[in-house]
């Protein structure tokens, strides 16, 4: 109990920092169930499921019969209620613990929930008051299993959990791609019962203000300089504390936590790598609340793992380690809803991101490290996996620039999509013109991912590495957060009508071409078609002006030949080949992209005897084209195309959706059910077509066969970067890399010498 | 000789007596309360990195057995080792016995005097002692028979030190002063300018091996050399027995000095570093003077064998009300050390004395937690602590002794070595006698 009373009476200058409403804290609380609570020393993490309403955006194709009847359109939208689940986490201080407990019964509307699962060393103390409180039943789990428990679940479902932190460099998160096999791993927890955060930043603080020198024995105190025949440095520690029992004079409050900090950090480390060797383990997790975040402990735990291991093994920490009890304790009381069966996803909107403890760094971030700090996860609809195609699904990095270590591009970035809000709020406005209230929403859509945007210029790591496609995906997260599913599903719409009433000339001009001719006009068109992009402000400026702007147009914007990355000749020369097995085609957008660039070219695949396999988004993204929506489209065509027809007739044309909602690519997640089918097929071409998907992300991708990567640069900066110009194409056609030729007869030393010599 | 399993470099009286040591006599003595050991300890001071190998130490090779040749090798008296640590420098004096009368005509003053001096004081100015209880007799070197003597004084002292030095002339008698430890690179050019002596100076790991072998090897018995705590989980039971290192190899060496070095030793000539702490005597000893404001190794030990750890740490007990046992851990397992003196209400109740006890288990059980995963990772199953952090410190010696028997379930064992912290000199003096 005297651990809790001074919890309380050292919180109540925090009291006044709690900046947030508590509704915007414990959100979905209705239909909440499945709670579980980690209560630590200091910090309480409750965990619990809910399920979320909101709106979906569908198409539906009109009665053949009644089409004429109706309208010109040819699918109808409708925006429907959907249920989704999602798992809420929330993380306070322990002194909020009984106004969190009143404020979630009083919220608790229909739950048939009657047990509460917990785990933390302060499970015991608090239980009587849950249990009061809440009437539910307190159900303890054992804490080290929940850690294991959370770990796996936040390494398999989120991309960018785990970093490397590095002090001096541009940036000091490098985040690290998941291993599609998490396993082994070290996961080295530093708790300890400290109970008082304030107090124990605050020696952090003194630390890094203090001179270890002063009372550590170093060994050059002992040698006079370095110890060369074991390779010690002079700066080494050699006796931690070995000048405080030889001087008489004082020692400032500053160095002996500075010294405490290294002793504890380089003792952690040392025992970390003893076990990770022992035990053959090159990933070595740290968590708990020694590091919480704090850059001071990350650095100094590095450094130490990388003085011992001589850099063969690399420190790693997790954006969510302070969870992983809680999330462990929730997985073990959820078991009955499988929840390891499905793949989740960060809600980028919903969760606050990784924020720094350094009261040095940013003091605006101190305040909200002391308060509250969410974490929200979508289950997602589908199992995801990575392409079965990719060379080296371990070393596959999606995105082409990282936003966090090249400051340039992202103060452009930033600024280009805080410069596109105005339209997007315009556009979400406009896609529901029925509803009135439409209007209050997507201001608090603006305010919400302004917000983001800022908290993303202070800390671009929040939510991982920062990159093109998080920026989309965030911005994609709060539309859906404040139901605009689908603001461009009119604009979709009416383009596909449009675009399919050309589809019937377009082709018969291609098939009066010559086959040469032909080949180069369809590529013309995959390209001329990927222009009408409403995600480009320069597009979109001009489709908002010009409603005449049609395919031709787009056609006389390309760059001629030779493009900025042109493999044309290359392809060309393998069509004069055996037909490919199987194309895996990741679409882009609907309208004139779909309809005359991408069908035609598909058409062409078909003819040559290569199914295709067209891989469209599993829910709206901008104007991209939705699985749902290109159902429709494509049976609308094959009513007009016999070769369509005939395709998805013998199966040779098959529409799966990549499990994704998002303008660009990742090629690691990719629905289950998709893979399936590039595995059945022995696909051995994939053609990956746009900005998003092409450039933004997988421009560097290898895959293990052969690949097509076609965009049109619809960005000046991204041109300029790339050394173009607005509307360059990119057109990269690649072959696998070739497996290595057997290895030449051993020459060692000539080998050794070629690689240490200058 | 076989006794030991390997040949000692040095030998003695070879040709009438098959052993080459008197079994030696002197019975330990316990320190006493006018002991005039004020002195803080800590020990050589080793590095607290992990560890660079440095391996092809060179122990011993063939002695000649002859002893005119003997005469003509070996160095003129005195014969000296010196270990300069980061707290402690220990030296090793080899006082000869068998003097002749024609010897003795011939000796300079300087040289008897010096050997006067230190044979017949036991403290040597405000700091200086001898450890009269660790003094080897009858020992036969390159064929000389002489008592070994062993002194330490603080390595702040070493100006006083080379004043002394130099007032009795001590570079008139040409002789070569071995020194290893980091000292004898930080004080080499104080040696030369304040003493006019040149220090050959020797690296502390190839000394420290080299001491250890020797010293097991000449004393065989009685006390023995080598030792280790029977029955280690039972306070009421646990007794030190000898133990015959007659099979050395591998051993995992554990040099605790201000900080701590851990050696694999595969033979005499071939060991590595396997790693280092900076967690060491000197840290204990820097803690307890912050904590507690004592002053002096003996009297933080002394504290801390009057106080009670568990006040100050939080006991896997303390969180889970007793055992852990889905993980294996015992309920009185330290969880956190100083877990418990995060709130005010129980820092009141802990006495300095508690607090000393604390620091000492800590710093103990660390080591040990240590030196377990590196015997682990060397698959070595013997361990001998050596190291002035020892020195009168029953207490951490049968904490180590449990931890490694009790965490091992019986598979490594902890032994000890009476001459704790000397080892370096030793080496440092069987460098002068025989150079490698």
């Amino acid at each position: 109990m005297a651990e809790l009373d001074r919890v309380e009476k050292s919180s109540h200058s925090l009291d006044k920092s709690i900046t947030l409403p508590p509704d915007e804290i414990f959100r979905n609380l209705e239909n909440a169930k499945r709670f579980a609570i980690d209560i630590g020393g200091s910090l309480t993490k409750l965990a619990y499921y809910s399920t979320v309403q909101h709106k979906v955006a569908k198409v539906r194709s009109f009665d053949n019969t009644a089409k004429e009847a109706s309208s010109e359109k040819l699918y109808e939208i409708s925006v429907q209620e959907e249920i989704t689940a999602r798992l809420h986490f929330i993380k306070f201080e322990n002194a909020y613990i009984e106004t969190c407990l009143d404020f979630i019964k009083d919220h608790l509307v229909n739950t048939d929930t009657k047990l509460i699962k917990a785990t933390g060393g302060g499970a015991h103390k608090f239980k009587d008051l849950i249990e009061k409180k809440l009437g539910l039943k307190v159900d303890k789990e054992d804490e080290m299993t929940c850690l294991i428990r959370g770990c796996n679940f936040v390494l398999r479902n989120i991309p960018h959990e785990a970093f490397i932190f590095t002090k001096h460099a541009d940036s000091e998160f490098r985040f690290q791609n998941t291993h599609p096999d998490i396993f082994p791993y070290l996961l080295v927890n530093i708790g300890s019962g400290v109970s008082i955060i304030k107090r124990f930043d605050e020696l952090l603080q003194l630390a890094s203000k203090g001179q270890h020198t002063n009372l550590d024995m170093l060994v050059k105190d002992i040698y006079g300089g370095s110890y060369g025949s074991l390779g010690l440095t002079g700066d080494l520690i050699a006796s931690s504390f070995g000048k405080s029992a030889t001087t008489d004079k004082e020692f400032s409050k500053e160095d002996i936590a500075k010294s405490l900090l290294h002793m504890i950090s380089n003792d952690i480390g040392q025992l970390a790598c003893l076990y990770a060797r022992l035990h053959s383990l090159t990933r070595v997790y740290f968590g708990g609340f020694f590091i919480r975040g704090h850059p001071v402990t990350m650095h100094t735990i590095t450094y130490s793992i990388n003085f011992f291991t001589k850099g063969e093994v690399q420190a790693l920490f997790l954006r969510h380690e302070g969870y992983l009890g809680a999330i462990g304790a929730f997985l073990k009381g959820a078991e009955e809803d499988n929840p390891n069966q499905y793949s989740w996803g960060e809600n980028y909107a919903g969760s606050s991101g990784l924020m720094s403890a350094s009261p040095d760094i940013n003091p605006m971030q101190r305040a909200r490290s002391g308060t509250f700090d969410m974490l929200e996860m979508d289950r997602l609809e589908r199992k995801l996996v990575n392409l079965p195609l990719l060379e080296d699904p371990s070393s596959y990095v999606p995105d082409t620039v990282d936003l966090t270590v090249d400051p340039l591009a992202r103060e452009y970035w930033l600024f280009c999509f805080e410069d596109a809000l105005d339209g997007v709020v315009k556009r979400a406005v406009a896609s529901q013109p029925d509803l009135p209230e439409a209007v209050e929403r997507a201001e608090k859509f603006r305010q919400k991912y302004r917000h983001k945007l800022q908290t993303l210029r202070q800390q671009p790591f929040a939510y991982g590495s920062l990159t093109v496609r998080s920026l989309l995906d965030t911005r994609e997260h709060c539309l859906n957060e404040f139901n605009f599913p689908d603001p461009y599903s009119k604009i979709k719409q009416r383009e596909n009508d449009a675009a399919l009433r050309c589809y019937q000339k377009a082709v018969a001009a291609l098939d009066a071409l010559g086959w040469e001719e032909k080949q180069f006009a369809l590529v013309r068109g995959v390209l001329a078609g990927n222009v009408f992009d409403w995600g480009a402000k320069a597009v979109s400026d001009v489709l908002e002006t010009d409603r005449d702007f049609g395919f031709e147009e787009a056609k006389q914007k390309l760059e001629e030949r030779p493009w900025l990355v042109d493999s044309y000749n290359q392809w060309l020369q393998r069509l004069k080949g055996p037909p490919h097995k199987c194309a895996v085609f990741f679409v882009d957008n609907s309208g004139m992209d779909i309809i005359l660039g991408v069908m035609p070219f598909v058409r062409e695949l078909l003819l040559r005897g290569t199914e295709v396999v067209l891989a469209s988004n599993s829910s709206p993204a901008l104007n991209d084209v939705t699985n749902g929506e290109l159902q429709i489209l494509t049976e609308t065509i094959a009513a007009m195309d016999p070769i369509i027809q005939a395709g998805l007739k013998e199966d040779r044309l098959v529409l799966v959706q990549t499990g994704s909602s998002s303008p660009c690519l990742d090629l690691g997640r990719l629905d289950k059910e998709l893979t399936i089918v590039v595995r059945e097929r022995r696909a051995d071409l994939v053609v990956i077509e746009g900005m998003g998907r092409a450039v933004h992300t997988n421009y560097f991708a290898r895959l293990s066969c052969e690949s097509l990567k076609m965009a049109v640069i619809k960005n000046p900066w991204l041109a300029e970067r790339l050394g173009g110009k607005l509307f360059s194409v990119v057109f990269k056609y690649e072959l696998p890399t070739p497996p290595p030729p057997a290895a030449p007869p051993m020459k060692e030393e000539e080998e050794e010498e070629a690689v240490f010599s200058p | 000789m076989a006794l030991n399993g390997h040949r000692g470099d040095i030998e003695v009286n070879n040709d009438e007596d098959e052993t080459p040591t008197k079994p030696l006599r002197s019975a330990r003595e316990e320190m006493t309360p006018d002991d005039p050991a004020d002195e803080p300890a800590g020990g050589t001071a080793t590095t607290g990195g992990p560890g660079a190998s440095a391996r092809g130490a060179s122990l011993h090779r063939p002695g000649t057995t002859r002893s005119d040749s003997l005469r003509r090798s070996r160095p003129p008296f005195p014969w000296f080792g010196m270990d300069i640590g980061g707290t402690l420098v220990k030296l090793v004096y080899f006082e000869p016995k068998d003097i002749t009368a024609e010897e003795e005509q011939e000796e300079v003053e300087n040289l008897k005097s010096i050997r006067r001096y230190l044979t017949s004081n036991t403290a040597y100015g405000q700091t200086g002692i001898r450890d009269v209880y660790l003094e080897l007799k009858d020992l036969s070197l390159c064929g000389r028979t002489g008592n070994l003597h062993f002194i330490r004084f603080p390595t702040y002292d070493l100006p006083a030190f080379l004043q002394m030095v130099r007032n009795k002339h001590f570079s008139s008698l040409h002789t070569t002063l071995c020194a290893t430890g980091g000292g004898a690179y930080k004080f080499e050019t104080d040696f030369r300018t304040m003493a006019d002596l040149q220090l050959q100076k020797l690296d502390e790991l190839d000394c420290l091996i080299r001491g250890v072998l020797f010293t097991e090897s000449v004393v065989v018995s009685d006390p023995s050399e080598c030792y280790y705590f029977e029955n280690p989980s039972d306070p009421e039971r646990c007794e030190q027995k000898p133990y015959g290192l007659q099979d050395p190899y591998p051993l995992l060496l554990v040099n605790i000095g201000s900080g701590v070095s851990i050696m694999a030793v595969y033979s005499e000539t071939d060991y590595k570093r396997v790693t280092g702490t900076s967690l060491g005597g000197g840290t204990f000893l820097g803690l307890c003077c912050l904590l507690t404001g004592c002053s002096t190794f003996e009297e933080a030990l002394e504290m801390a064998s009057e106080g009670e750890s568990t006040r100050v740490d939080k006991l896997v007990k303390d969180i889970y009300g007793g055992d852990y046992e889905r993980f294996g851990l015992p309920g009185w397992a330290v969880a956190s050390s100083f877990g418990n003196m995060l709130t005010s209400e129980k820092r009141e109740g802990v006495s300095k004395a508690d607090l000393a006890r604390a620091t000492l288990v800590t710093i103990t059980n660390n080591i040990g937690s240590i030196t377990r995963m590196c015997a682990l990772n060397e698959n070595i199953n013997k361990v001998v602590f050596v190291g002035n952090f020892l020195r009168v410190n029953t207490l951490s010696m049968k904490l180590l002794a449990y931890a490694m028997d009790y965490w091992s379930k019986g598979q490594l064992k902890a032994l000890f070595l009476r001459h704790e912290g000397y080892f370096g000199a030793v080496g440092a003096l069987l460098e002068l006698l025989h150079p490698s």
